[in-house]
């Protein structure tokens, strides 16, 4: 059986794979290092010195364009020397192996890895395979985790609600698929929200998800009653082929964020989303583009909290 | 070739006996029990002391990988891997490239695998050509040609005329069909149990009722038809009560558990660990427990090993991409041995479902020490520990689930047809 490669015998973090049994110390001293970062991009100067002479690879084999700009920009500021590796349309397509290309990248003495790829456990893979003193930060693995957005919404919920042990949180849409939404729930759980709440229908709800430590609810006005932040998940289109949906317009019908439905949340919810959004089947664009939505601030803090899990990693 | 083992404990599953007595072996037989014949001169004693004397295993499912997938494990290989673990007769699955759906592909097996120093080996013949689940294959020219029953391994048969019909043609020669109840729909994409893990992993999940519903249409086809079914490797407790029920009912019923399943549930995936990779999936604890169970009370016939030699590349990927399979014909008896110990089995029941028990699925003789029997024998201490490595495994597939763990029993000696084929002297 394989250990929990992420954190050393000491509780140090050397690669950042999942939240799920990180100490809420880790991730406290990540929100808190985000902090210390959140004013560079106001400098005239972008830039501070932590990962100077180390190379991180953005190794993507899955398409995404905000994840991978923002950790590129956060490495960048950090003054480190950034390659991005669109994988999925070079080696992998001649037939090299996953771990294989690791082993060549790291070859060209690579300090860091992003990793984001379709399988669950990739990497874990690649943290279980590379040497000691290369850090892994998984950028989305599969239905598995993205820890990163995970830490960068715990900050946004900070940042407006200033603390956690009073919250009610509501999670909305596809938690099936959703590795954002499993990394989502244990940083709240982890972080002592008192009451975190997932919302979808059935065929989109994975089976024992309680166990996690969350409510369940299929009735969204319900769901959302009385809550302090609402955090919609993206559903991707090809999930009405595999009858789980009968159509969009049905599922925005009954899970879509509308004025309606979130004036049941309280007066002063924050409304968030990882994106990329699809206005009109899980969220309407007067929600999503009104004053309590901070999705936009969302991303600008995502550049702080990667810079903070870069510069912790290379540090230990 | 005239053997004399003695002073070794021998237990007889088939009847229960447990006893230090010499075993008298020549011309391939068992000549003697206790005593000899008269002026019996042997060409070699064996000091038996302090081991335990069973008759050879008897493995259900072992993957030879030939032909078609001589990368992964070759005959040789898993051969003497089969008699290194005491496995002196096997039977291996339909499922090579191409599948064992002609009479000429089973011949040139069973003649590759034929010598007098081997294993002996019991073809399955595919149930389907190409395993396909549409075409009956020639089921006569292929018992004719070695094959001891019908199987679609791990291929799926969707069309449940074709099934029926399957069992109706099979069932008319007497033949017994063994089948892997899993509902091709439900567990479509799915790698691991519809539970706590694949939900904290993402990984795509099998329901346990994907395997009762297979099992539920299975036990009305045989009800139909009258067709002997083997089930192979059940992973529910709800599959273990199923066969229960049907056993009383008197359906011709026979079904057996894996070695992983007895020993692993789906917590032993841990941090995506691929050795747990397997079919059907591993389940619950709750599942597991009700396996062991069934095994001891014999709901559940047979313990097996699944043999599947899988290489590092196949297995070095996500979970999910990764092979399923793991090797196990070297395993087979010190895990039967640890699910005695833990359970406080008596031994010749535990060994039992091992020798006596296959056998009787596969209709052969063998799996027994009686008097004019076949010298198929397997000698093995008790109390020697071994650490299973891939230095310490023959098989070419080195992975499994137990990697690195400690066990208890290796064989020392294994006697086919009167041959002493393998002898270790540390054991």
């Amino acid at each position: 059986m394989i250990g929990n490669p992420q954190l050393s015998p000491e509780g140090t973090l050397k690669h950042l794979l999942t939240i799920e049994g990180l100490p809420s110390s880790v991730l406290f001293h990540i929100l808190d290092t985000a902090v210390t970062f959140e004013n560079v991009a106001q400098q005239e100067v972008k830039k501070v010195p932590h990962l100077q002479g180390k190379s991180v690879f953005n190794l993507f084999f899955e398409a995404s364009t905000r994840t991978r700009t923002t950790f590129e920009i956060a490495a960048k500021r950090l003054s480190a020397d950034v390659i991005n590796l669109n994988v999925s349309a070079s080696s992998q397509s001649k037939g090299e192996t996953l771990l294989d290309t690791v082993d060549n990248l790291s070859a060209m003495q690579a300090d860091m890895f992003v990793v984001r790829h379709a399988e669950s456990g990739a990497a874990h893979l690649i943290a279980n395979h590379v040497a000691p003193g290369i850090h892994v930060i998984n950028a989305g693995d599969g239905c598995h985790a993205h820890p990163t957005q995970a830490l960068l919404d715990m900050y946004t919920i900070r940042h407006f609600k200033h603390r956690f042990e009073n919250l009610k949180v509501a999670i909305v849409g596809d938690v099936l698929h959703s590795r954002v939404a499993r990394s989502q729930i244990h940083a709240l759980t982890t972080l002592h929200v008192p009451e975190v709440r997932v919302v979808g229908p059935k065929t989109l709800m994975p089976r024992d998800v309680e166990h996690l430590g969350v409510r369940v609810f299929h009735d969204m006005t319900q769901g959302l009653k009385d809550v302090d932040v609402v955090i919609m998940l993206r559903l991707q289109n090809e999930r009405m082929n595999g009858a789980l949906l009968p159509s969009r317009d049905e599922y925005f019908k009954y899970y879509g964020l509308t004025p309606g439905k979130l004036s049941r949340a309280k007066q002063d919810a924050i409304v968030m989303h990882p994106g990329p959004m699809n206005r009109g089947v899980e969220i309407d664009s007067e929600v999503a583009d009104g004053i309590q939505s901070v999705i936009l601030k969302q991303v600008t803090f995502g550049i702080a909290v990667r810079m903070a899990v870069m510069s912790i990693l290379a540090s230990n | 070739m005239k053997i004399q083992i003695s002073n070794g404990r021998v237990i007889n599953p088939a009847t229960g006996t447990d006893e230090v007595q010499d075993v008298f072996i020549a011309a391939g037989k068992i000549v003697g029990l206790g005593q000899g014949p008269s002026s019996f001169g042997p060409n070699r004693v064996i000091d038996a002391r302090g081991k335990i004397v069973i008759p050879g295993l008897v493995e259900l499912v072992a993957r030879l990988r030939e032909p078609g997938f001589e990368y992964l494990a070759k005959l040789e290989s898993e051969m003497f891997a089969a008699t290194v673990g005491g496995v002196t007769s096997l039977s291996c699955p339909p499922d090579t490239d191409p599948p064992l759906d002609e009479p000429g592909l089973v011949e040139m097996l069973k003649h590759r695998a034929k010598g007098r120093n081997q294993t002996n080996v019991y073809p399955l013949g595919a149930l389907t050509q190409q395993l396909q689940g549409t075409r009956l294959t020639e089921m006569g020219e292929l018992r004719d040609a070695g094959c001891v029953a019908f199987s679609q391994a791990n291929a799926p048969l969707v069309d449940t005329q074709v099934l029926a019909r399957a069992l109706d043609y099979a069932s008319t020669f007497g033949f017994a069909v063994w089948l892997q109840p899993q509902d091709p729909y439900l567990g479509r994409g799915g790698v691991a149990h519809d539970g706590e893990v694949a939900m904290r992993l993402g990984l795509p999940p099998i329901p346990a009722c994907a395997e009762s519903i297979a099992i539920s249409t299975i036990l009305h086809l045989v009800r139909h038809t009258g067709a002997r079914v083997h089930l192979c490797r059940l992973s529910s407790a709800a599959g273990v009560e199923l066969v229960r029920a049907a056993k009383v009912e008197g359906l011709p019923i026979t079904c057996d558990v894996s070695i992983n399943h007895l020993h692993l549930s789906e917590h032993d995936i841990g941090f995506f660990d691929s050795h747990c990779h397997l079919i059907p999936p591993l389940r619950s604890l709750r599942d597991r427990d009700a396996l062991r169970a069934g095994l001891a009370d014999s709901t559940v016939d047979a313990l097996v090993s699944d043999h599947s030699p899988v290489d590092d590349d196949v297995k070095q990927l996500p979970f999910e991409a990764s092979e399923a399979g793991a090797t196990g014909l070297e395993l087979l008896l010190p895990l039967t041995l640890k699910w005695a110990q833990q359970d406080n089995i008596p031994l010749p029941r535990a060994l039992s479902r091992v020798t006596a028990d296959p056998a009787r699925i596969l209709g052969v003789s063998g799996g027994q020490i009686g008097l004019g029997s076949n010298a198929d024998l397997c000698l093995f201490n008790p109390d020697h520990e071994w650490v299973v490595t891939p230095q310490s495994l023959k098989s070419q597939g080195k992975n499994t689930p137990f990697i690195n763990l400690p066990l208890l029993g290796k064989v020392s000696h294994t006697i086919v047809g009167g041959f002493l084929i393998y002898e270790d002297a540390r054991a």
